[in-house]
């Protein structure tokens, strides 16, 4: 097995390994911080595969960002940070069976399906930051504009949501006790 | 690289991340089991954009948007977790009742106190 394989595999243990911390540990921190472990490691799988700038990508928005919102909202929920004895449900045996299942089927589809289908690295463009840049705003603008809209509502959203005032949800609260 | 490396690390991944979602009691973990979701779908992408070589670079480019949508997905969740931290005073999913069938279970919605943004009283 080559280096890159070798890498590969460790990289494989590392992502699924810290993954399977993220759903289990019993400490709400720690599972953020597990996560961390997991999206550098995707990184590193982009890095092998020859996308060098959605690796960058990958751990300044997920790394940087969306990890520390997360933080951000277990501390403003008053998160404790010692372990929890109730953070799992009591439907650990059929949810196991259930993603159990996921993986057997999509893992023998995809291995049933390109087992003999070798990816080239040699061969491979690497996806530089001139190489994606070129590409995103020759061939992708109208697609890239339309997520910009996308995020711009998402963030108004946001604002909106967080900023509903006291009265806001006394007029929601009694719409909903009215239905009920 | 055999194409299927990379295929079952995304399988592998997808399957903790639903395992995630079903199991996880907090709002915020069941968020991360969704991020797990969505990086799974991104490695396929990139694997598939370096086997075939796209001249428009469309698994890689998608990947990006994937990350994207993400991050604007986070933002908008967690600002719904936290108001309904502010009217509930928890993110337990399995005592959130407030949206099913009202028969019944009125006396399982433990609502607790109303608190203000910074999570006081």
């Amino acid at each position: 097995m080559s280096w890159v394989g070798l890498l590969f595999w460790l990289l494989a243990a590392v992502t699924v390994g810290s993954a399977l911390l993220v759903v289990t540990t019993r400490n709400l921190v720690h599972a953020a911080l597990w996560l961390v472990v997991t999206l550098g490691a995707v990184a590193g799988v982009y890095l092998l595969l020859a996308a060098e700038f959605v690796a960058w990508v990958q751990v300044l928005i997920y790394v940087g960002a969306v990890v520390v919102l997360v933080l951000f909202a277990l501390m403003l929920t008053r998160a404790p940070t010692g372990p929890q004895p109730d953070l799992t449900a009591a439907r650990i045996l059929p949810a196991a069976v259930v993603a159990g299942l996921v993986a057997v089927l999509l893992g023998a589809t995809v291995v049933a399906g390109f087992h003999d289908v070798r990816i080239d690295l040699d061969a491979a463009v690497v996806g530089s930051a001139e190489v994606t840049g070129e590409t995103l705003f020759r061939r992708w603008v109208l697609p890239f504009e339309v997520l910009s809209v996308l995020l711009l509502a998402a963030l108004v959203g946001a604002i909106v949501l967080s900023r509903l005032r006291e009265d806001d949800l006394d007029g929601l609260e009694r719409r909903r006790d009215g239905e009920a | 690289m055999p194409l299927w490396w990379p295929l079952l690390l995304a399988s592998l991944l997808f399957a903790i991340g639903v395992y995630g979602v079903l199991v996880r009691r907090n709002a915020v973990l069941v968020l991360m089991g969704v991020e797990l979701m969505l990086n799974a779908v991104n490695i396929n992408l990139v694997a598939f954009d370096a086997h075939l070589r796209d001249v428009l670079h469309g698994g890689q480019t998608l990947a990006l948007f994937t990350i994207v949508i993400a991050a604007a997905e986070i933002g908008l969740a967690l600002a719904v977790v936290l108001l309904v931290f502010r009217t509930h005073g928890h993110i337990d999913l399995d005592r959130l009742r407030s949206l099913a069938d009202r028969d019944g279970l009125d006396e399982l919605d433990q609502r607790g106190p109303r608190l203000d943004h910074r999570g006081a009283r």
